[in-house]
This record gives structure tokens, C-alpha cells and sequence, in this order.
């Protein structure tokens, strides 16, 4: 059956720790992690809650295959009310933490209300024990994870935390787990804080069992491990270049969004890309890439291990050793917002930022567009140094750029106000117009002036601004599954909704969606019916999916947002990209919006019809 | 004529000499296809998967019709993907 079919509930204001039964009729309805999770926070929730009050949950929640043989069976997700939207929040990440979690026998863990003072929960196996967090409250999460590791004596421990900054409040907060693997998204780190929860340890050594059909599940397993392996994205592309190999993709084809969305195309991107990554440098002849990492159970292993260059600014001075070391590098979303947006090329910059936002537990693309919409502030004269402190918040400053990233991560200075958010800090600055964001959460690295599809996929996005939703990149850029032609409209709401769908079923797996640069449901589909009891069809997959969208948005609805909020920045509507292939274009979402509401089975104020709500139970 | 060629990703491997960061010039003959450039390039066309022209798609089976210009920017990859 896959799921452990147990649930923690930790009541954080009572100290107390819970077992008890997942409740099965909603995991034939919504699979596992994202959708699963989904349904327990609107079941138990009042969605207009304060994000930030101990009446709001907090899911870390696996899928019915995390921890099992299938590859990439590393992926969890933290689902809540986010802080910085308003809306459902759901973070997904990989490394270790998920599948030690599973192992430990728990499908997912509910945290609910605040503690009296900072705590950590540490699970291993069956015994759940909240302990005191007052001796790292206020560190860093790397200082917390190596203090749980010598508190407890066992290495193997998988730690999942937050830095100051989210006990300070900073809206885009991550969790951190396995020192840079992380939920980074939407402030789940935030909530967190605001639970006085320091951190979860988590030591599992029971296994995963419980598969419906093991010899079916390992002939699924290995079948599709091969299509990875046949595959040239996931068998060499990723593995050797990461998700950075699209730096100079995307320049190239003039959807690279620069200096805060002003331009369209960075001329410092070949210095700070996948390629860029590998070329030695002259201080020690190596290059930035020490080498690729894998997740639990992974056969792709996108990850990247750097160092620092050991002649860089960032390395000098005092208490500096703690850099000098090979840890999580530039992904392309890290390297766009911490890089290309603030118009910074020093790719030793953009690498330290990287690591600040890993030890501090910051989300790089919130941290990385704010502060450029700081820039463009100061560039205005809205701000001075009279503001920031000192800083010369100029656009392409790599010192201010790193100086930030130690602020913002500490909660401290200027930091705090860069940790408002871009929406919040350009509102309190008078220039909400130059806020990158749709419904509060910073945009990621596709500019939608030339990617038409993504700025369907950005407005009607669950959780805000994202490319995690609905990838559509793959196939307006990339050609997966097929080509289609990125400055055109047409079709696109199609294709938004399927991919959408589609991935919701992916998130709700406890699998990598990057298993679908080279995978389709097709492939999913066998793993999961093998795995889980009860009908897991493709026809179900997909009515499965559709539910998850709905309940989603079902959620954000009941929580006070409307069509309204269905929208992008002014300045992709009305200012046209300045070059490349998309020069002239503005995004015309007016042109996409009413038909994907219409195919949805939305009313034309984006609300679900009676009919579907019935239909998919929602 | 002289176009730029662009070759990224492992494809780095076929750039002509005097390649900085990925790019470097390179002489064609005048009217020489997408193809043609490829098969100049000695770069297997099977390994070729997406092609840009001063960044717009060429779809594979234009490759052979596409003619380019000179100054024309001519960009390769292998598959690749991110997120």
C-alpha cells in the first residue's frame, strides 16, 4: 500500500505527540504529499487564518513512494497558509529528510498551534519527543543541524531547520534540510518560526514497506529507471550541467529577465552559467563545480557541489573558514534572481549568496528579486543610504548583493526590510508598480513577454508566482513533450491546464518532477498502481490532478483572494521586451485568461462551478 | 561570410579556434543552410537539439532550408533541460 498509514500530530502548545490513523478515503482522492496535505490543511484550517497564528498548520508530508526503490523517491513537501500570499503554500524538496522520515514510519507530520518556548521534535521511529531549542534559537541552520548531530551522537540523522531570519519574521523564510536541500518557497520556513519550531530530526530505520505488488513494483521500478537512463536531458544534460545549462538558453532566446524585469536579456549571463560552472579559474585551476549530487534514490542527480573561488572578497577576513568548504551550488532559479536580476556577473558572489541563503534558510529567488527591486529603488533615488545602512544598493553591486544575504539571513538592518518581500517593500516605498510578483510571491526566471504560456502559468498560480506549477518552459522552449511557439497565445491555456494537472499528481507522488523531462504520466502511472491499493488508472491520475487544482483553489478562494488577483505587473502587460526575439512584445494574458477559466469549468469571475465541484468532490 | 556560432552544453567540445565563453566567429560559405553550418561545425547533427537563429527556433526539419546570413548568430544545444 505504499503509505505508512500514519500521522504525527504534534500539538506544539500542549508539548504533546500524537499517533494516529491517515485517513484513507483521502488518499484514494488526492494520492499522497501535495494533494493529500492539501486536504487535511483545508479540512482543518479556517483558510482566512493568520498565516503567522498558532491556528495555522504546518503539513511535512511524504508520498505513497518517497523512500521507496523508485528513482527520485527523495521529494517531500511543507504545506500550509503561506505569509507572504495569503494563499496555500506548498514547498517541495528533496536531499534526504523526506525519505529518513518515511523510514521512520510516518506518512506525515501535522504541527499545530505555537510552543510556549523554542523547540525541536526529534522522531526516531515510533518515539516522537519535543525537546528545548533555547541553546540554538537565533543560530543559523547549519550551526543547528551540527549541534543536533553532536547532541544526539548519530551522523545519521537527517535534519530539516530554520535560521533567524524566520524566527525574525523574514516572509520568504525556507526550511532547510540536509545543510542545502530546501522548501524554499513561499515562506514555509516563516510559519515555522512563528511556531517557536526550531527544527525536526528525524532517525528511521524501520524500511519501507507495505508495497501492494513488489515483484509488479520492482518491474515498473526498472522500466522506468531505463527510460531515464535512455533519456539525454536526464542521463547526461542534467547530471553534468544542472538546471544552469539553461542560463545561456534563455539569454539566448531573449527571456532572461535583467535588473528587475527592466530588460530582457543579461550580457553578463555566459559568466555566471552551467558552463561557466565547469572552466578552472586562474587562483587555483579548479573550477566553481566540484561535482553532481544525487537525492535519495535518484538516477538523475542534477545537483551541484562548488566552492568558492579562494582569492574571492567573500573569503577574506575573520570566521570566513565555514565557506571555504564544497557545498550546494547555483541552480538556474538561484542563479537567475541572486545574478541576473540584480545584475550581478560574479559568479563567486552569486555562489556565496547561494550558500548564505542554504545557512540562514532564505528562499534565493524571493531574497534575489527583492533586493532587486530595492535597486531599481535606489537607482530611482526612492532609497538612499540613509536606508539601507550605507549600502550602494546599485544595480550589478556584488558586495551589497552578499552583504544583503548576511542581513536578511540574520534578520538584522536593511535586511529586515528586504525580508518584507518585493511586494510589501516597493508598497511601503511608494512603488507598487515595481513589484515583480503575482499574488505576493516573486517571480522566477522566464520573462513572460517572450514566454507566453508562463505568464498564464505565473497569474493563475496556487501558490504565487512560480515554475514549479506548471512548467510550460518544456515545451514552448525545450520542445517536451513538443514544441510550441513561445510568443504565440494560442493554445496556451490548454496547455497550462495540462501541465498543471499533470504535475499535482507528480508533487503528490513523493517523485521528481524532473523525472518529467524524460518521463510522462504514462511512466508514473505503473510505479504508483504497483505501489498503492485502490484504482490508479491514468484515467484516475488525471481526475486525481484536476482535484488537487481545484481544492487548491477552492482553498485561496475561501480565503479572501478573487480573479483579481489573477493578474501579472504592469510591466509585463504594457512594457514591451527592449530586445530579442520577443522586442515589441508585451504578455497578453487578457487574450488567455477567460478561455483557461472557461476550460477549467471556472465562472468568468474564476469561481468553480457547482457542477465541477460535485463532480470532482471539492 | 562570417557568422557567430554558439556551441554550449557538451557540443563546447566541436567550437572552432578562438572560442571565448561558447562563441566564436566562423566563415561559411555565402547561402550555407543551418545544416550545412552543422555539418561544417563536424558537430554530429543527431547530438543537435535545439538550434536558435539570432535567437528563434529553427525546427529540425527547417534545418536544411534555413539559410543564414552573415553577422547571423547561430546558437546549439544537445538536450538539455532545468527548472
Amino acid at each position: 500500500m505504499a503509505w505508512t498509514r500514519k500521522i504525527l500530530r504534534v500539538n506544539l502548545t500542549q508539548g504533546t505527540c500524537t499517533p494516529e490513523a491517515l485517513n484513507m478515503a483521502w488518499a484514494r482522492d488526492y494520492l499522497g504529499q501535495r494533494g493529500l496535505a492539501s486536504k487535511y490543511l483545508a479540512e482543518e484550517i479556517d483558510p482566512r487564518v493568520d498565516a503567522l497564528s498558532p491556528d495555522n498548520k504546518m503539513i511535512m508530508t511524504t508520498g505513497p513512494l518517497t523512500g521507496t526503490a523508485a528513482s527520485t523517491s527523495s521529494r517531500y513537501s511543507i504545506v500550509t497558509k503561506s505569509p507572504l500570499t495569503g494563499a496555500i503554500a506548498c514547498s517541495n524538496s528533496g536531499g534526504f529528510f523526506g525519505a529518513e522520515l518515511k523510514n521512520a514510519g510516518w506518512d506525515m507530520i501535522i504541527f499545530e498551534g505555537r510552543a510556549p518556548a523554542p523547540v525541536y521534535l526529534f522522531l526516531h521511529n515510533d518515539r516522537a519527543e519535543l525537546l528545548s531549542a533555547e541553546a540554538i534559537w537565533g543560530r543559523s541552520v547549519w550551526e543547528t543541524d551540527h549541534w543536533i548531530h553532536q547532541r544526539h551522537q548519530d551522523p545519521q540523522i537527517r535534519v530539516a531547520a530554520i535560521g533567524a531570519g524566520a524566527e525574525k519574521g523574514v516572509l520568504f523564510a525556507a526550511v532547510v534540510n540536509d545543510l542545502h536541500r530546501a522548501a524554499g518557497r513561499s515562506g514555509v520556513g516563516t510559519v515555522m518560526g512563528s511556531k517557536n519550531l526550531k527544527a525536526v530530526a528525524i532517525r528511521g530505520e524501520l524500511g519501507v514497506g507495505n508495497i501492494r505488488d513488489p515483484e509488479g513494483f520492482m518491474k515498473a521500478v526498472v522500466d522506468a529507471k531505463a527510460v531515464l537512463a535512455g533519456n539525454a536531458v536526464t542521463s547526461a544534460g542534467l547530471p553534468t550541467y544542472g538546471t544552469q545549462v539553461l542560463m545561456n538558453v534563455i539569454n539566448e532566446m531573449g527571456a532572461m529577465p535583467t535588473r528587475n524585469w527592466r530588460e530582457i536579456q543579461f550580457e553578463g549571463a555566459s559568466a555566471i552559467s552551467g558552463e561557466a560552472m565547469h572552466e578552472p579559474r586562474a587562483s587555483d585551476c579548479k573550477p566553481n563545480l566540484v561535482r553532481n549530487a544525487a537525492c535519495f534514490g535518484c538516477t538523475i542527480a542534477c545537483g551541484r557541489i562548488s566552492t568558492i573561488d579562494p582569492s574571492h572578497f567573500t573569503l577574506r577576513g575573520e570566521g570566513r573558514d565555514r565557506y571555504k568548504v564544497a557545498s550546494g551550488g547555483l541552480e538556474y532559479e538561484a542563479a537567475w534572481a541572486l545574478g541576473s536580476d540584480t545584475g550581478v556577473s560574479d559568479i563567486d558572489a552569486l555562489t556565496y549568496a547561494n550558500f548564505i541563503c542554504n545557512e540562514h534558510g532564505l528562499d534565493p529567488i524571493s531574497f534575489g528579486a527583492t533586493v532587486a527591486a530595492a535597486m531599481e529603488l535606489y537607482t530611482m533615488g526612492v532609497l538612499t543610504q540613509a536606508h539601507t545602512g550605507g549600502i550602494a544598493l546599485d544595480f550589478g553591486n556584488a558586495e551589497a548583493l552578499c552583504t544583503l544575504a548576511e542581513l536578511t539571513g540574520r534578520g538584522e538592518g536593511f535586511g529586515l526590510e528586504i525580508g518584507l518581500g518585493s511586494k510589501r517593500l516597493c508598497a511601503r516605498y511608494g512603488h507598487p508598480e515595481l513589484s515583480m510578483t503575482v499574488k505576493g510571491q516573486e517571480f522566477p526566471a522566464y520573462d513572460a513577454r517572450a514566454i507566453k504560456g508562463m505568464g498564464l502559468t505565473y497569474a493563475t498560480s496556487n501558490r504565487g508566482a512560480c515554475h514549479l506549477r506548471s512548467y510550460t518552459v518544456a515545451s514552448e522552449v525545450l520542445g517536451i513533450p513538443v514544441k510550441t511557439d513561445p510568443l504565440a497565445t494560442e493554445g496556451k491555456a490548454e496547455l497550462v491546464k495540462a501541465f498543471q494537472d499533470a504535475t499535482a499528481v507528480v508533487d503528490s507522488t513523493g517523485l521528481c518532477v524532473f523525472t518529467t523531462f524524460a518521463w510522462t504520466l504514462a511512466d508514473i502511472q505503473p510505479q504508483v498502481a504497483a505501489a498503492c491499493e485502490g484504482d490508479w488508472s491514468m484515467e484516475k491520475l488525471a481526475e486525481v490532478g484536476e482535484r488537487i487544482w481545484n481544492l487548491e483553489r477552492q482553498f485561496n478562494l475561501d480565503a479572501g483572494l478573487t480573479a483579481a488577483d489573477d493578474t501579472l505587473p504592469p510591466r509585463l502587460l504594457k512594457e514591451p521586451a527592449n530586445t530579442g526575439p520577443a522586442k515589441g512584445h508585451v504578455n497578453e494574458l487578457d487574450q488567455m485568461l477567460p478561455e483557461y477559466y472557461r476550460i477549467r469549468g471556472w465562472t468568468e469571475d474564476g469561481r468553480l462551478k457547482p457542477d465541477l465541484r460535485e463532480r470532482l468532490g471539492v | 561570410m562570417r557568422v557567430t556560432v554558439k556551441l554550449y552544453a557538451t557540443l563546447g567540445a566541436w567550437l572552432p579556434p578562438g572560442a571565448v565563453r561558447n562563441v566564436a566567429p566562423f566563415e561559411l560559405p555565402d547561402g550555407s543552410s543551418v545544416a550545412e553550418a552543422i555539418e561544417r561545425l563536424g558537430v554530429p547533427p543527431g547530438q543537435v537539439h535545439l538550434v536558435l537563429v539570432n535567437g528563434q527556433f529553427v525546427a529540425p526539419e527547417a534545418r536544411a532550408g534555413r539559410r543564414l546570413a552573415a553577422d547571423d548568430a547561430l546558437a546549439l544545444w544537445p538536450p538539455v533541460a532545468g527548472g
